[in-house]
């Protein structure tokens, strides 16, 4: 049997593999030399390659973008670390302006080899600007890929494989997973970026989540009575999202849930449900099923919190709804 | 001054009238509206890109703006291209996606322009530090105007650079305008160099349009960078001719004045090398006019370049 390690164990190991395979790859970002902001992600990453190729910046999220960018640009193929999503906005102009529009305008002259890791850090009464999960704004703009790994086998392949794409990458990890163990080999391996994953098959019913929610939703059908017959697909890659995969499966179940756990207006969800509108209508018995967070900012409180964030019994009453 | 060698001198004068023709030929077709692309014209500040980018290395990069066409030619961009992107045709250097404003040439390690105000100033110190990564002497070069330094993204960057010694020359181009905006009516203090070595930069502030200084001041400057990496700015003054963007010379419409332009227009950088080789007899008017004809021509075959050139198409973007 493999052994099982933790989903932030996952991407400390493809990291270390990163740094001693490839000399172009290095570090860069805000507090990345620190566990209080990336968990133990980074661990021994700055004593093994040193502060030239492991760089923790000033608060200078937009500059500092740029330089990553201009690097890639120069043959270095660095990974740019955002311990908050939340402070991704600072950095608009050169994500957006320049990672994911210049190379097209330049008319494919140039490549911006670059991995972006966005880390989305919620809960714990933390508020709004410190609870944001920005996946549906980066999908929206053409020239990026998006990832979103729900498990620590593809924590660490996807990072891997990332890191042979030529365009930026933005990969999404959701420190709710960093304790969730599974298992994942010793050795340096990739999975695709751009594909969905089955993770129990059914006939029924398929929902559809992403990251922290594939978790959520598999523990949910787990432990659901009467063991309905319900397709669970990880939709692993934002960005390009596998439409075969979702229309195949909505095929067969005509049903179709989908768990995100992002604002609803223009997301990932609402992306979901256009492909399936347009492209598999026919197949459809019950109108689309959406569960996301609510259209408004996250709250502190506690109490709050428990009823902002998909929880397991949302899932079941939408499950009942559906094909009760 | 220093004495500058004769065939640098005629480099740069050849630079320079390369720059302006170029640019005059791309303001008559804005005229007769045979270019749709906005262009931002550089006529005026054809110093500061000849100046500077006669020190550099094919191998040292070069990052720049909207208003890009005259560092694209003296860092040694083929001007087939650059003519063929403005007209936006398939045979440009960015195959007409990109058009004025987004000129590039690998080769010559000319990366990219940006028509986000500041948006190539912190990508060109990111070159500087992969320089920095590969243990390599390259020199990287922002070109910027003053518009660029009202971003907060410009200060960001000039810290980052001094933390992190990047071998970066941080060229602005005060033309003292941010489109209609002068500068007096946007910074507070209005010296940006002196701003500027408030972070450890070494620093000048320099007359523009004088074409021997430019070259002399960045001599100095490129070569400290490329013995410390550690990085400079070289503000340059300066005035752009024309309007912001487009060929007009902007002049009724309430933000500069017809005294000033025909003040700056007596200030040419052009005319200001051509006359001091003419009294120092190292150039004569026959060799003047003839170099304006190599020039010409090769303007004549960019027009006959991008004529030949194809509108892009797509099956699918």
């Amino acid at each position: 049997m493999l052994r099982r390690i933790s989903y932030a164990a996952a991407i400390n190991e493809a990291f270390i593999a990163i740094m001693r395979e490839k000399k172009e790859a290095f570090h860069i970002g805000v507090g990345i030399n620190t566990p209080w902001f990336v968990g133990n992600t980074m661990t021994g990453l700055l004593e093994e390659f040193g502060p030239d190729r492991v760089i923790d910046t000033p608060v200078s999220e937009n500059g500092v973008t740029g330089l990553a960018i201009g690097a890639a640009l120069a043959g270095m193929h660095p990974i740019l670390t955002f311990p908050r999503m939340d402070f991704m906005h600072y950095a608009m102009d050169q994500l957006v302006n320049h990672g994911a529009l210049l190379p097209a305008t330049l008319g494919g002259r140039v490549k911006i080899p670059i991995l972006v890791r966005a880390i989305i850090n919620r809960g714990g009464e933390q508020g709004a600007q410190h609870s944001q999960a920005l996946q549906g704004v980066f999908m929206h703009f053409p020239g990026f890929k998006v990832v979103m790994p729900s498990h620590p086998y593809d924590a660490k392949g996807m990072l891997l494989q990332a890191m042979e794409e030529t365009d930026p990458v933005i990969f999404i990890d959701d420190r709710w997973l960093y304790d969730e163990q599974g298992e994942v080999p010793a050795s340096s391996y990739r999975s695709d970026l751009d594909r969905a994953e089955i993770v129990r098959e059914g006939t029924d019913l398929t929902v559809v989540a992403s990251s922290y929610t594939v978790v959520l939703c598999r523990e949910t059908l787990e432990s659901l009575p009467g063991a309905p017959s319900v397709e669970l697909i990880d939709l692993r890659s934002i960005k390009p999202i596998d439409s075969a995969c979702l229309l195949r499966s909505v095929a067969k179940t005509g049903r179709l849930l989908v768990v995100d756990a992002t604002w609803p207006k223009g997301g990932v969800a609402a992306e979901i449900c256009r492909i399936v509108a347009t492209e598999g209508f026919a197949s459809l018995k019950k109108p689309i099923a959406v569960i996301s967070l609510p259209d408004a900012p996250a709250p502190a409180a506690h109490s709050l919190e428990e009823k902002y964030y998909p929880r397991a019994s949302d899932i079941t009453a939408a499950i009942e709804t559906l094909i009760g | 001054m220093e004495e500058i060698n004769i065939m640098i001198l005629m480099s740069l004068l050849k630079s320079m009238l390369k720059i302006r023709l170029v640019e005059e030929y791309f303001a008559e077709k804005l005229t007769s509206r045979e270019i749709r692309c906005p262009v931002h014209l550089y006529v005026g500040q054809e110093g500061i890109a000849a100046g500077v980018c006669q020190n550099l290395r094919t191998d040292d990069y070069v990052l720049s703006t909207h208003r890009s066409h005259g560092h694209y030619i003296a860092k040694g961009g083929d001007v087939n291209a650059l003519v063929a992107e403005v007209f936006c045709k398939e045979n440009g250097c960015s195959h007409g996606y990109g058009g004025s404003m987004h000129i590039v040439d690998p080769k010559i390690n000319y990366l990219a322009s940006s028509a986000i105000v500041a948006g190539s100033i912190p990508i060109a110190a990111g070159t500087g530090l992969a320089s920095k990564l590969k243990n390599e002497d390259r020199v990287s070069v922002a070109f910027f105007g003053d518009g660029a330094t009202d971003e907060g993204v410009f200060w960001e960057t000039v810290n980052v650079a001094a933390l992190l010694e990047l071998p970066v020359l941080f060229v602005c181009e005060n033309n003292l305008f941010s489109t209609h905006m002068p500068i007096a009516l946007r910074q507070a203090e209005i010296d940006i160099h002196k701003k500027v070595s408030a972070f450890g930069l070494e620093t000048a502030r320099i007359e523009g349009n004088d074409v021997e200084k430019v070259y002399t001041t960045a001599r100095g400057l490129i070569e400290r960078i490329r013995a410390t990496r550690k990085p400079a700015l070289l503000e340059c003054l300066t005035f752009r001719w024309l309007a912001h963007v487009g060929p007009d010379p902007d002049l009724d419409i309430g933000y500069r004045k017809k005294v000033d332009v025909e003040k700056w227009r007596k200030k040419c950088p052009i005319q200001g090398l051509k006359n001091r080789l003419l009294e120092r007899g190292i150039l004569s008017e026959p060799e003047y006019g003839r170099l304006v004809g190599e020039i010409e021509t090769l303007v004549g075959d960019a027009d006959r370049f991008r004529r030949a050139g194809r509108d892009p198409s797509v099956t699918e973007f």
